[in-house]
């Protein structure tokens, strides 16, 4: 029999994102696996700049509004300073991965134990979706209106992937998706080890989650939704790259 | 009187002295030495110190432990600081206090390391993008540069805005005899979160009345141009021509003044120690019958000149003539300056306004 959610209390005020919009269910899974661990009153939501910005309005627990691409920066100083409270970088693929892509790596290879969530909408939704490094080979955006050309772009980035290999004192890397119950379910395992993970002084963890943007994809929800599982998954595959290590 | 001490080194043990917790920065000569002293001095102390990878990163980490509540600090040198800029403009945005320290190298772009002024008109207009200011204290020696920094701080928490600490590379490099200030507390700021969420009322920039925020702002400005304007002067009543420099420049010309003097012209300085707010009192005691100010700057196009003349415009006879002896870099010699003044006073060279 299916489980009824609760809506966790941090959750107050409704956020407005676009209908079939991967966002919520992430804002969602983040405030459900603060609230089973018993992390409310012991958390900071730091956020960056993007749709998902609309979400400090709407969540009822320390949170802070970074610059574009710098969360992770911001996050550095939040945990050195308060070492036990829980440290969520929220950001896009444009966000961290673009822009801010400096700081990104340069936490991870760092090791700061922050939890670093990005949703990869495969596009900058905010703006008005224009191509972003996760942009997938000949996907059409508003700056790439005839195809991403990765002969002149370069081919989308695998950030989950370059840190589990390359930075081996990573403690935990995921990437999950919005796009099915079961694919619900697993992406909430994966952002509750992140934290655990944190929790324990483990070290950084990530998770990626691959998000429908129908709204600049030009599609319904349904048919966003399907690009994920079909499109994106190809190149994007889901799973855990770097896992806890048992102690 | 205390030992002698390298001034980069003095300005980062004065920081922690004053309660510093937190500090993050990037290497770049003529500071260099400020992020290498606090490398071994904080965790020592049991502080927070970050090499981080960028200007950008840097004052981003200012900006999470600023919300965090704690006293926290950044420095760099001129192109450097352009880098912070975004950040800073982000702290002012948030009412966050911070200190950065400017150790400034003359130049555009990737600049000289040559000692200068040119960063004056970038660090008392605010900087980044947006409509705001930051406290801005410039030292003219070693101990007063260790006094500024705690009196930094303090105006910074006091006001809920920015401070910095406009110094220049012949400052960060030389040596001098300095008293260090007592350790203080480290504490952190009651408005500082730290994910118990006791703290509800905080804003977010999304739900913000702009305009009521704007308003405050500048009411809060326009109370520190009121109460916190400073400066050295001397020989103002009686001064024919007032020579206005800061910094170094500032202690050179305070030299040149007291020979000039000793020649039988009647000249007056006014040091501004504040840029940010500009020391405009500082001028209501000149001779009412002064015949010049004369700018001395380590730059080449003039800068602070400007701020002279808004000044005069504002409070005196804006018909005054101001002079800029600006030196492009290096510290201007007592001579120079002697010489130049004399030039002015036959008439030799022309006004700027
Ligand atoms: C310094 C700076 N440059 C550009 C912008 C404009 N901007 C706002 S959101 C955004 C892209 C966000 O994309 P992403 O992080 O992928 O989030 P999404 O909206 O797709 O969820 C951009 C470019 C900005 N706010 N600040
Ligand atoms: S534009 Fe895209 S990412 Fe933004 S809220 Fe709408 S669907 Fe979500």
């Amino acid at each position: 029999m299916a489980k009824k959610r609760k809506l966790p209390e941090m959750l107050g005020k409704q956020i407005s994102f676009c209908p079939g919009c991967g966002h919520g269910v992430v804002v969602r899974l983040i405030a459900e696996c603060i609230e089973e661990l018993g992390q409310t009153n012991n958390v900071i939501w730091n956020i960056g700049v993007g749709c998902y910005s609309l979400a400090s309005i709407g969540i009822n627990a320390d949170k802070f509004d970074s610059l574009h691409g710098k969360a992770s920066a911001t996050s550095t100083a939040f945990k050195k300073l308060n070492p036990d409270t829980l440290i969520i970088s929220y950001q896009g693929d444009g966000d961290a991965y673009n822009i801010g892509i400096g700081e990104s790596i340069s936490t991870a290879y760092r090791n700061e134990n922050i939890t670093v969530i990005t949703v990869n909408n495969t596009n900058y939704g905010m703006t008005g979706g224009q191509m972003s490094a996760t942009t997938l080979p000949g996907q059409m955006t508003t700056t790439s209106p005839k195809g991403r050309d990765c002969a002149t772009t370069g081919m989308p980035i695998k950030f989950p992937e370059l840190v589990a290999t390359q930075f081996p004192n990573a403690a935990y890397v995921a990437r999950g998706s919005v796009t099915s119950p079961a694919n619900v379910n697993k992406l909430k395992k994966y952002i509750k080890n992140a934290f655990e993970a944190q929790l324990n002084n483990e070290g950084y963890s990530l998770v990626e989650v691959l998000s429908p943007c129908p709204t600049n994809w030009g599609m319904t929800p349904l048919q966003s939704h399907d690009r994920v599982d079909n499109e994106i998954m190809t190149y994007y595959p889901l799973g855990e790259f770097k896992k806890r290590e048992v102690k | 009187m205390g030992d002698m001490i390298k001034g980069n080194h003095a300005i980062a043990e004065a920081a922690l002295r004053a309660g510093a917790e937190f500090y993050a920065g990037y290497p770049i000569t003529p500071s260099t030495e400020i992020v290498e002293y606090l490398s071994e001095r904080m965790p020592e102390l049991g502080r927070v110190f970050i090499q981080a990878e960028s200007e950008g990163a840097s004052i981003n980490m200012v900006i999470g432990a600023s919300a965090s509540g704690a006293r926290c600090f950044t420095a760099s040198s001129s192109v450097g600081m352009t880098l912070k800029q975004e950040g800073i403009s982000h702290l002012a945005d948030m009412n966050l206090p911070f200190l950065a320290v400017n150790v400034t190298r003359y130049g555009n772009g990737l600049g000289t390391l040559d000692t200068g002024q040119s960063d004056y008109n970038r660090d008392t207009r605010g900087g980044g993008s947006g409509d705001y200011r930051n406290i801005v204290l410039s030292p003219s020696g070693l101990q007063e540069a260790v006094d500024l920094v705690g009196l930094a701080f303090d105006l910074a928490d006091k006001y809920r805005v920015g401070a910095i600490l406009h110094t220049e590379a012949a400052l960060g490099q030389m040596m001098e005899p300095c008293d260090m200030p007592e350790f203080r507390e480290v504490k952190r700021r009651e408005d500082g979160i730290n994910g118990d969420y006791t703290i509800k009322n905080r804003v977010s920039p999304l739900t913000a009345d702009r305009r009521k925020e704007a308003i405050e702002l500048k009411e809060r400005y326009e109370i520190i141009k009121a109460n916190e304007q400073r400066w050295e002067e001397g020989y103002l009543e009686d001064a024919d021509y007032v020579i206005v420099a800061y910094g170094l420049a500032g202690r050179s010309a305070m030299g040149a003044v007291e020979q000039i003097r000793a020649e039988g012209h009647k000249v007056g300085f006014i040091r501004p120690i504040t840029l940010w707010p500009f020391p405009e009192k500082a001028f209501s005691k000149v001779n009412p019958n002064v015949k010049g100010y004369i700018s001395v700057e380590e730059n080449a196009l003039g800068q602070m000149v400007d701020d002279i003349a808004l000044t005069l415009k504002k409070y005196k006879n804006s018909s005054t003539p101001i002079y800029c002896l600006a030196y492009a870099f290096g510290i201007p010699t007592m001579k120079k300056i002697k010489e130049d003044f004399l030039r002015i006073n036959a008439g030799e060279l022309k006004e700027v306004y």
